[in-house]
């Protein structure tokens, strides 16, 4: 066990995590230049483009030390957005240190303090690593000022690095093994071990994430979720290096995967604790969470032909994605569809470019909706995160809309900003405390509603980046509800209906009203764009028509060329959805969640 | 006169003293290779023959067609006569420069058997031609409408560009009022389209000025409209008025019509009722190709049904004819009332198509957005 490190990278967005994590793997030769892709971690389309990682993934780096000993090094990479803070923090479960990484240049930003404090909740070995030395704006010394005063870390102990250039590599592999303490568990001990991901291979089925604390796991062991209860009968076990190599048992201390004969990784909970089932331990480690989805948004194919596309699509989608959930749902205005459950709006909008991207699907997204409470007036209560759904208003005896308690850490000169915004946004029950000279943390109670209509943006612009914001569904609270429907030129479109707060009900219909105002194109005759409560229009635009489109020459040569123009205005086209004789694209749907700010 | 399935006879001349600024034709400026080119011309036509017996329209385009000599504009004009068959009341079109043409020129054009001149007049204003980088100035525009009235033509037309940068709808409603007195009995009125990849594409991106607006481009159609009409023109495509059915340009309705045409030159296009082909741009290109092979197609297509259905659509929505809802669905075998009845139908609501029986037509606001029209 002394042989192990178990450690994570941790860094503000772009600040070089992944190209990090590239560098060590090369370095510890687990790769060669040929198979070498860059950015081996972050093997998703959509994370490399947005430079996040959305799922966890661990890879084991052999390394030789300067003392002469073999060292296996567990990185374990974290998923880095707030929608995904839980299975962060499952991902830290596992290691005993992490390296946080700071960008030479940009120093000290929101997310490496919100990565500092989850660290610190786990207890890590914190090795501060400043990247991007050869920068030419890089500036050593005052990121070294900032390791000290706003993380309050020793900055003696911070490396340099510039993981692009390949230098500093080494004393960073040398740190982890003599600064990151080794793993502590009882081989002898029952199994004890921590999932912290899971993904679905087509010939194996689920292939889950796990780090032994304690005990040992083998194949033919009959193991348990201890969450559920359910056993699964062991067919492998091995660790992650670029492909899963096969072992004969993984021991305390280890990370590695189990192949178990799961059918999806629907039946994996991330944070639940294995054990075997003839030799349980005594209790499950600590921190488990059943991840339940709060944003909610129906999918609709473009093409009503494509609903068994889309069907087939979601069912491949959800074997590797257990936070997502859907059940079948339909549209008067968008025919066929989906009701889906997601973590949140970056969640939301992955499944959707996953969706189109992967699997080659054009779809609606209705407006997205958190999950409401109403007693009716027979005394029943009916949960409803569908805005189709929602009740006769006269049945309706109370209302009451999921409240979230928001925690953010900010530079002082913020808070002023960010209180007028928790105060817009609804917030109540504020509290405040100085972390440390300058730096706030500051509590709010929010409607979740309020959060996913644009808070997390707005946040990130009053605090130029600076602040950092997390979240936990607290409870329901009473709440005065209404529905607000978008009728276009007359016909109701319930996809973009929305369940809000009746003080905020006209400001959204305004909005509502705007926003699809600029995403939907002029067409050939006026659109008029209406929200409505009930009977009562409450706001209103118009689009106006364009007037001329045509070109002057039409002879020989151009019919081809017009005909190619039109050919590929027709195939746009039909990524939009008609409503009644007029064109909305997919834009639309979302855009009326989207702020000003934007 | 009915246009019939005729084909008819494109002659593409690419030459021209100079280039015009805004122009984004194909023409080349180097006119030792008139002669050449003719040869090459007419070689082609022989290679076609087989092919395309009978025409009964002949349209000489280009570039500058009015370039040629009498000479060489006779040669042409023999050549065809001879390999093609070419009906004795067939429209016979020359595409003419104002500085190019005279008395003598136009009489023997007429010699030739052209009865039909269309004179590239622009404007009838000397600093709106300068903008536009033309050569003649409004003084040879009216003596050349002169000399083809004198010739004998009766079938005269005008090109004319309007919808400049900085120009107003009454300065262009004078202009109009002027050429409502002239002899033409055609006009094409062109609104100015500004391509990016020509002189004053890279002036307009520069900011040197600014193009008129969706709204000023709409006020000028429509007035146009109004006023050619109320003067006595039949507005019968999006850019081209006559005064009565008889002088509507036979040979160009051909290509709204979906008639086979066969053009000959260099990046000519032809059209054979379900399949289009085109020759290389380049007049050496050409000029060798054909030399060696007979045949200087640079490319073609066989159109789907669907994408003839979309051009006949398009096309047909450009015009006053609009759409014959039975020819259509003959020849097409598309019942477009029964599939896109409900969009036809809010359409005609809104006043941008009208049906009257089984026709079905663009209004003078649809006319506008004919291209949005074509995407139903």
């Amino acid at each position: 066990m002394k042989h192990i490190r178990n450690f994570s990278i941790i860094a503000h967005i772009d600040h070089g995590k992944s190209t990090l994590a590239d560098r060590l793997i090369q370095y510890t030769g687990v790769s060669d230049e040929r198979t070498f892709k860059d950015q081996i971690l972050d093997n998703m389309d959509i994370e490399r483009e947005r430079g996040i990682t959305i799922k966890s993934q661990a890879i084991s780096l052999p390394y030789r030390a300067k003392d002469g000993e073999s060292y296996t090094l567990n990185l374990i990479d974290t998923p880095g957005h707030v929608d995904f803070s839980y299975e962060v923090s499952r991902s830290l479960a596992s290691c005993e240190g992490v390296l946080l990484v700071i960008d030479a240049a940009q120093g000290v930003q929101a997310q490496t303090l919100a990565n500092l404090y989850q660290a610190m909740e786990h207890n890590l070995e914190i090795i501060p690593v400043i990247n991007k030395i050869d920068l030419p704006s890089a500036d050593v010394s005052r990121v070294v000022e900032q390791i000290d005063s706003e993380l309050g870390l020793d900055p003696e102990g911070h490396l340099e690095c510039s993981a692009k250039e390949g230098i500093g590599i080494e004393a960073i592999l040398e740190a982890i093994v003599k600064r990151i303490p080794p793993p502590d568990g009882n081989e002898n001990a029952p199994l004890s071990a921590l999932i912290f991901d899971a993904h679905y291979d087509s010939f194996r089925g689920t292939v889950i994430h796990c780090r032994v604390f304690d005990g040992e796991v083998k194949s033919g062991d009959t193991i348990r979720f201890m969450s559920n209860g359910a056993t699964y009968r062991v067919e492998e076990v091995g660790r992650f290096l670029l492909a899963r190599q096969k072992r004969d048992c993984l021991t305390a201390g280890e990370v590695g995967y189990i192949i178990a004969g799961v059918k999806t990784v629907s039946d994996v909970r991330t944070g639940d604790t294995i054990t075997l089932d003839d030799r349980p331990c005594t209790k499950p480690l600590p921190g488990f969470k059943e991840v339940k989805p709060v944003v909610f948004a129906s999918i609709y194919p473009i093409a009503s032909d494509d609903y068994e596309d889309l069907a087939v699509s979601l069912e491949k989608y959800k074997l590797n994605d257990a936070s997502f959930v859907y059940e079948k749902d339909s549209s008067a205005a968008l025919g066929q569809g989906f009701r889906c459950g997601f973590l949140g709006l970056l969640h939301l909008d992955i499944v959707q470019e996953r969706l189109e991207r992967e699997y080659d699907l054009s779809i609606i997204l209705s407006v997205p909706s958190v999950r409401y409470r109403f007693t009716l007036k027979d005394g029943s209560v009916v949960y409803v995160d569908n805005p189709t759904h929602y009740p006769d208003q006269g049945s309706i005896e109370r209302g009451e809309e999921p409240y979230i308690r928001a925690q953010m850490m900010l530079p002082e000169k913020y808070l002023g900003a960010v209180m007028k915004l928790c105060m817009e946004k609804r917030g109540t029950n504020s509290t405040m405390s100085y972390t440390s000279p300058g730096r706030v943390e500051l509590l709010y109670e929010m409607p979740l509603a309020e959060v996913i209509y644009d808070f997390y943006d707005r946040f990130k612009s009053v605090t130029q980046g600076y602040g950092s914001f997390d979240y936990d569904v607290i409870d329901y609270r009473e709440s005065n509800l209404v529905l607000l429907d978008i009728l276009v030129n007359g016909e109701k479109v319930d996809a973009l209906s929305q369940i809000v707060h009746r003080d905020r009900a006209r400001a959204r219909g305004l909005q509502a009203c705007e926003r699809l105002k600029e995403e939907i194109p002029r067409q050939m005759f006026k659109i008029a764009i209406q929200g409505a409560i009930g009977g009562e229009i409450i706001s209103r635009t118009t689009i106006s028509p364009f007037r001329k489109d045509v070109t002057a020459k039409c002879y020989g040569g151009d019919i081809t060329r017009k005909r190619k123009l039109l050919e590929k205005q027709k195939k746009g086209k039909k990524r939009m959805k008609m409503i009644g004789q007029v064109s909305i694209p997919q834009s639309a749907f979302l855009a009326v969640l989207k702020s000003d700010t934007d | 006169m009915s246009i019939g399935k005729t084909p008819g006879l494109y002659i593409h001349i690419p030459f021209c003293l100079g280039k015009c600024p805004y122009c984004d034709f194909y023409s080349i400026t180097t006119l030792e290779l008139i002669d050449p080119l003719l040869t090459a011309l007419l070689d082609e036509a022989k290679a076609q023959a087989p092919k395309w017996k009978a025409f009964d329209t002949v349209y000489l385009g280009g570039g500058t067609p009015s370039l040629l000599s009498p000479a060489q504009l006779a040669r042409v004009m023999e050549g065809l006569q001879e390999t093609f068959s070419i009906s004795e009341e067939a429209e016979i079109t020359l595409e003419a420069n104002p500085g190019d043409i005279d008395l003598h020129y136009l009489q023997s054009a007429r010699k030739l058997g052209i009865n039909r001149v269309n004179i590239g007049v622009q404007s009838l204003r000397d600093d709106i031609l300068t903008f536009l980088g033309r050569r003649h100035r409004r003084r040879e525009a009216l003596a050349a409408l002169e000399a083809a009235h004198v010739a004998g033509f009766e079938n005269v037309g005008i090109d004319l560009i309007y919808a400049l940068p900085g120009q107003s709808l009454a300065s262009w409603r004078e202009d109009l009022s002027y050429v409502l007195q002239l002899p033409a009995i055609h006009l094409s009125c062109y609104q100015l389209t500004i391509e990016p990849d020509t002189p004053m594409g890279t002036r307009l991106a520069k900011g040197e000025f600014t193009s008129a607006d969706e709204d000023t481009q709409s006020d000028f159609f429509l007035a146009t409209d109004e006023y050619l009409e109320r003067g006595g023109y039949i507005h019968y495509e999006v850019s081209n008025f006559a005064k009565g059915e008889t002088f509507y340009s036979r040979h160009n309705q051909k290509y709204w019509n979906h008639c086979p045409y066969l053009g000959l030159g260099p990046s000519a296009h032809s059209f054979d009722g379900r399949s289009r082909f085109w020759n290389h741009r380049s007049v050496e290109k050409y000029i060798e190709s054909i030399k060696g092979s007979g045949n200087a197609q640079e490319g073609s297509e066989i159109l789907t049904m669907e994408q003839l259905r979309l051009e006949a659509l398009f096309l047909a929505m450009r015009t006053r004819r609009g759409i014959d809802l039975d020819a259509f669905k003959a020849a097409y075998d598309w019942d477009i009332w029964e599939e896109k009845g409900d969009v036809l139908k809010d359409l005609i609501e809104r006043k941008l198509v009208a049906r009257e029986g089984h026709i079905l037509r663009p209004t003078r606001r649809g006319l506008a957005v004919a291209d949005s029209l074509g995407l139903i």
